[in-house]
């Protein structure tokens, strides 16, 4: 469902050295990246702040071009084929809405109804489950900007699954939530993979999201893959009786030095 | 892409018309802080006659083009030069997950129907001016097609200047220089101008085909610096061209996107 292929990006970074000298430094965010994910996997994608994470999520959706390698997604050059990709892709990002800031809940997903073309039927019954299962019934009527954190998000998810996509790629969705909403999200999303077998792609710092949901996990470290495993495999890396914390900072920082 | 253009725009009137005394006063406010740049040309010729070789009312005339142009331009597309504070505040990332183009979306953003109370008002000089002017019917096609090409130079030079806030966010006032400035200049006669600004705005950035050659052929002018008489049905040529280099920069700017950190 997802591949990619020897993928790399680099960014030029301009620095002030002196009033009129700059210092031109070529960064890469991601080098020679591989990996595939099957339909119906549940991944978690990992990483320490700056890795790369965020790059590779904003590379599968479009909205970064690759500066070199290959990307498919659901079959499709996400650069190459953007508007395409949207309509077999949902995108979540849990730092920014991806819905309007000044109208309802419900006008949002109207709208979303006519961008993705969906049949008026198909999507009153997508939504009555979505309200359902992800509790929005209360905060349908106000506008986005009114709504708490925990809310925001469980509407920015309904929102990228309205279209019934394939796959679901999440930027940090429980960054900034409480236990509750948390564990609403986290079921929700398990149902989904389960249930409807869409293949999940989430990047975390939360632990608990990687052991209750992601049956593989992916770590990557200044910009290449430093492991790819089942959680058992990635427990199996520090002696025994780690707590799952001190595995993962064990690898953090061993790639660091 | 017209489907989803209105139906974006039905959605962000709603919105705004839950404040509906906002925005009437916006939009009649819009009307008479346009209607100014009027009076100041009224005012100018209670003192002199003509200007640049024209009468009130054919300056009401080219006024009113141009003014109709920009207007229609501003409030359809002018929003697109808000891009780099989309880029820079990261909401331009969400436009690139739908499966609509972000030019769409970027212009009807938060759409700005006060914006049509300046179009009202060039619409006003414009039949006052016409309706001083006895123009021939046979001359009057020209017209809508002026505005029409005035609209296209507007927005291909909006859709450049927001190009550029792809690399350089804070670009933005190099594409006003343009548009605003643009607007601006083509109210007058270009004949009250140098004739080097004016070949300038002829052959490098077309604000002339605006409403200043077809402008001359609607009122059966000689042209005061003697180009030639085709140019002024070149128009649709040079709005062409112009989108053409607009939708180039725009792709190439889009292929250059950065993004934000997070």
């Amino acid at each position: 469902m997802i591949e990619l292929d020897g993928v790399g990006r680099t960014f030029t970074v301009r620095a002030r050295t002196g009033r009129l000298r700059r210092d031109t430094r070529v960064v890469h965010a991601v080098r020679d990246l591989s990996f595939e994910v099957a339909a119906g996997e549940f991944v978690g994608y990992l990483g320490p702040n700056g890795a790369g994470k965020s790059t590779t999520i904003k590379m599968l959706t479009g909205i970064l071009t690759p500066t070199s390698g290959r990307i498919q997604v659901a079959g499709l050059d996400p650069s190459r084929r953007r508007t395409t990709l949207a309509r077999r892709i949902g995108v979540v990002f849990g730092q920014r809405t991806t819905l309007w800031w000044d109208l309802p809940l419900r006008d949002s997903f109207t709208l979303i109804r006519h961008l993705y073309k969906v049949d008026q039927k198909v999507h009153q019954s997508r939504l009555a489950e979505l309200c359902e299962v992800l509790e929005l019934g209360g905060f349908l009527d106000k506008p986005v900007r009114q709504l708490s954190l925990g809310q925001r998000m469980r509407g920015d998810i309904a929102a990228a699954l309205l279209h019934d996509p394939p796959v679901l790629v999440l930027d940090e969705p429980t960054i900034g939530l409480d236990v509750v909403s948390k564990a609403a999200v986290r079921d929700f999303l398990r149902g989904l993979n389960a249930e409807r077998g869409t293949t999940v792609l989430l990047t975390t710092h939360d632990l608990g999201d990687i052991e209750r949901l992601c049956r593989r996990v992916m770590l990557i470290d200044h910009g290449s893959l430093a492991f790819d495993g089942t959680v058992e495999d990635l427990r199996a890396t520090a002696p025994e009786g780690a707590s799952i914390e001190e595995v993962v900072t064990r690898l953090y920082t061993r790639q660091a030095g | 892409m017209t489907r989803v253009y209105v139906l974006l725009v039905v959605t962000w009137i709603r919105a705004a018309a839950q404040y509906p005394v906002s925005m009437t006063l916006l939009t009649a406010g819009s009307f008479l802080v346009t209607g100014l740049d009027m009076a100041a040309i009224a005012v100018i010729f209670s003192h002199v006659g003509s200007l640049g070789g024209f009468t009130l009312p054919e300056v009401m005339f080219l006024y009113g083009a141009s003014g109709m142009s920009f207007a229609l331009a501003d409030l359809l597309f002018g929003n697109v030069d808000r891009l780099g504070q989309h880029v820079k505040a990261g909401t331009f990332d969400a436009m690139l997950i739908r499966p609509v183009s972000p030019f769409v979306q970027i212009a009807v953003e938060r759409f700005s129907f006060q914006r049509l109370g300046r179009v009202a008002q060039a619409a006003t000089v414009l039949a006052i001016g016409l309706a001083h002017l006895h123009v021939p019917w046979q001359r009057l096609w020209m017209i809508p097609v002026m505005v029409v090409c005035g609209i296209v130079v507007f927005t291909a030079i909006w859709t450049i200047g927001s190009s550029i806030q792809f690399t350089l966010t804070d670009a933005g006032e190099v594409g006003h220089a343009f548009t605003y400035g643009g607007g601006q200049l083509t109210q007058y006669p270009l004949s009250v101008y140098g004739a080097d600004l004016v070949r300038a705005v002829t052959f490098i950035v077309p604000l002339a085909f605006v409403n200043w050659q077809p402008g001359l052929y609607v009122l059966d002018r000689p042209d005061p610096l003697g180009l030639p008489y085709w140019l002024r049905f070149l128009a649709p040529a040079a709005a062409l061209v112009l989108a053409c280099v607009a939708a180039l920069a725009w792709r190439s700017g889009l292929r250059r996107y950065r993004s934000t950190g997070s």
